[in-house]
């Protein structure tokens, strides 16, 4: 119903407290939940949900960020913003899932990671990077869905998987619009037209084929929670399984394959050289270009 | 130092104007934009654009840093024709980011924020890729990550160990979840590097935060700042405005992620030839394809008879 929605409006939509979050989407979906804590080296990071459960018959790991649903809440849940603790409770939970060969499911719905003094001093940066070191080679099925907020490499961290989906009122971009506001043009009152020029839609993100699917939302997820929710169960089942099919078919080799192009291949650049020097053949002048080294 | 003197990088004289380097008031001194003192600008240069009174390391261009670490005339340059695409059709402002490029390319001389090529340090050959600070703060667009992602590639091609040379401002806004995305890209290639038992240098210098530091930059074999270069995830004012925290002294410089943990060493720009060069050598065998017999193939037991 919202599909003509200027983008300011998708972000509100996506921050809606009452929108369901990652533990809503895992209660219904996931039968048998069982959550794991900590991180092995520091704390539990409460922002970040971590566990072992079945969907739809078969062992899985769950990972979400984990917003709260009032002001109390999100304070024990530092608003859904992990610091490195959390990052490395879900980096355990990745090579938990892959020693045991569950397929993983992650739920992104963060502002971003924390900016906390004590999240730089034990390496924010690092514990992201790792992330997306991990995950780029996982042996396992991944799929993630931006369930509300893709807030930047924070959301980045848990979301470079095989499939990522995106309901329909979610947003993804790599800075908030009041950031992008204040950065591009000094006024973060500007964040409407900072949202726009974002491109941050599940639609827009949709047609640069950075996500493999759009969840619709007929009517928005904090009205009809329960519908959203069974939709993205019935969606991911249906990635899954195929998936599932490529690993058995063809190997675990060919599903990581199939990652690290579809990940290489995103970006918009031109080649101005072999523009140049090829004329109207540029396939001769990609060869020359390989060749001459 | 000995050595300190040895080398005699090629320096361009344009560059220095590219840089948030100290001013130069007749041409003839220059002032240190750390103490203020005046350096014979000459020796600035011969001194790798260290201040010899407060040892402030300077920012360089991605020109001068490999003018700096490569052996004269070793670097041969790849992929300088690609450039964005401008996906977005981005505009802030009334300021329209093809334009900004344009804008940058002109100021930095580079047509992107990353320089990638091979090249030797002291006789090792190397892939390396060096930000270009004067372009957009070396933000990482789809420019930036596919040049990065093509060298990596070479680097396994060739199995040449890869060195990277960063500082950055982090993401590059104008293409939003393009920029973004290239944390993905860029790290999921170092993941084929070291499967293929290549080792990654990285070497962090002032300033470099974002998605820089958050991902291929921290995702390294071997991790070495400069000596007070500013290295993080978030900016200083954004913690201090976010959190009201007031930061201690010496937060998020290089000294402070050597006590954290986070880098393995702090190392002063006119070591960093001969530290990277000591590396590859401990690395070469294992870069050609050669093991220590004894324990790294132990399992096989039977090396050489393939
Ligand atoms: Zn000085």
């Amino acid at each position: 119903m919202t599909s003509t929605a200027p983008a300011w409006e998708r972000v509100q939509l996506a921050r809606k407290p009452e929108r369901p979050h990652s533990l809503a989407y895992i209660n219904m979906l996931i039968s048998g939940f069982v959550e794991l804590h900590g991180d092995r080296r520091f704390s539990d990071d409460p922002s970040i949900v971590s566990g072992i459960g079945s969907f739809n018959g078969r062992t899985v790991m769950v990972i979400g960020h984990q917003k709260g649903t009032n002001t109390k809440e999100n304070l024990d849940r530092n608003f859904g913003m992990p610091g490195p603790d959390g990052y490395r409770k879900a980096l355990r939970t990745f090579h938990h899932a892959e020693k045991f060969g569950f397929p993983l499911i992650c739920f992104i719905d963060t502002p971003g990671a924390d900016p906390g003094l004590s999240s730089e001093e034990r390496g924010q940066a690092t514990a992201i990077a790792e992330n997306l070191l991990a995950l780029s080679s996982l042996k396992i099925p991944t799929v993630g869905v931006v369930i509300g907020e893709g807030g930047s490499g924070g959301a980045l961290a848990i979301s470079v998987t095989d499939r990522l989906l995106m309901l329909e009122n979610a947003v993804y971009a790599v800075a908030s619009p009041e950031a992008c506001a204040a950065i591009l043009w000094k006024d973060a009152s500007a964040a409407p037209e900072a949202a726009e020029a974002l491109k941050l839609t599940a639609q827009n993100l949709y047609e640069f084929e950075i996500i493999d699917e759009i969840i619709p939302e007929p009517e928005p997820a904090h009205e009809a929670s329960d519908e959203a929710i069974l939709r993205t169960g019935k969606t991911i089942e249906r990635h899954l399984t195929e998936i599932e099919s490529i690993v058995s078919d063809q190997g675990i080799e060919h599903l990581l394959e199939l990652r690290y192009q579809k990940y290489r291949n995103i970006g918009a650049w031109v080649d101005q050289q072999e523009a140049v020097i090829s004329g109207d053949s540029p396939d001769l002048a990609r060869q020359n270009g390989q060749t001459a080294n | 130092m000995p050595d300190f003197f040895r080398r005699k990088p090629t320096f361009n004289r344009e560059d220095a104007e590219h840089s948030d380097g100290p001013v130069v008031p007749d041409g003839l001194w220059v002032k240190c934009t750390s103490c203020k003192d005046l350096v014979y600008s000459k020796d600035f240069e011969r001194w790798y654009r260290v201040c010899p009174k407060c040892d402030h390391h300077a920012r360089l261009t991605a020109t001068q840093r490999l003018n700096y670490l490569l052996d004269s005339g070793s670097f041969e340059e790849w992929d300088r024709g690609i450039v964005t695409a401008d996906p977005l059709h981005f505009s802030a402002n009334g300021d329209a980011y093809h334009e900004k490029v344009q804008q940058a390319s002109q100021k930095s001389g580079q047509p992107e924020s990353l320089v990638t090529g091979r090249g030797r340090i002291q006789g090792y050959d190397a892939v390396v890729a060096a930000t270009e600070f004067a372009f957009l703060g070396a933000s990482m667009g789809s420019a930036f990550g596919e040049k990065f992602v093509r060298a990596v590639e070479k680097a396994v091609e060739l199995r040449l160990p890869f060195i990277s040379i960063s500082n950055s401002g982090g993401a590059r806004m104008h293409e939003s979840t393009f920029s973004l995305m290239q944390m993905a890209k860029t790290t999921a290639a170092l993941s084929r590097l070291g499967e293929h038992k290549l080792p990654h240098v990285s070497i962090l210098t002032d300033p470099c935060y974002g998605g820089v530091t958050a991902s291929y930059a921290t995702v390294a074999d071997i991790i070495i700042a400069e000596p007070g270069a500013m290295i993080g995830f978030a900016g200083p004012r954004v913690i201090e405005q976010i959190t009201r925290q007031k930061l201690p002294a010496g937060f998020q410089t290089a000294e402070f992620l050597l006590k954290h943990g986070m880098i393995d060493m702090v190392c002063r720009r006119s070591d960093l030839p001969e530290t990277i060069a000591l590396l590859l050598l401990h690395y070469a065998d294992a870069t050609m394809g050669r093991h220590t017999p004894g324990y790294a193939h132990a399992s096989t037991g039977k090396e050489g008879d393939a």
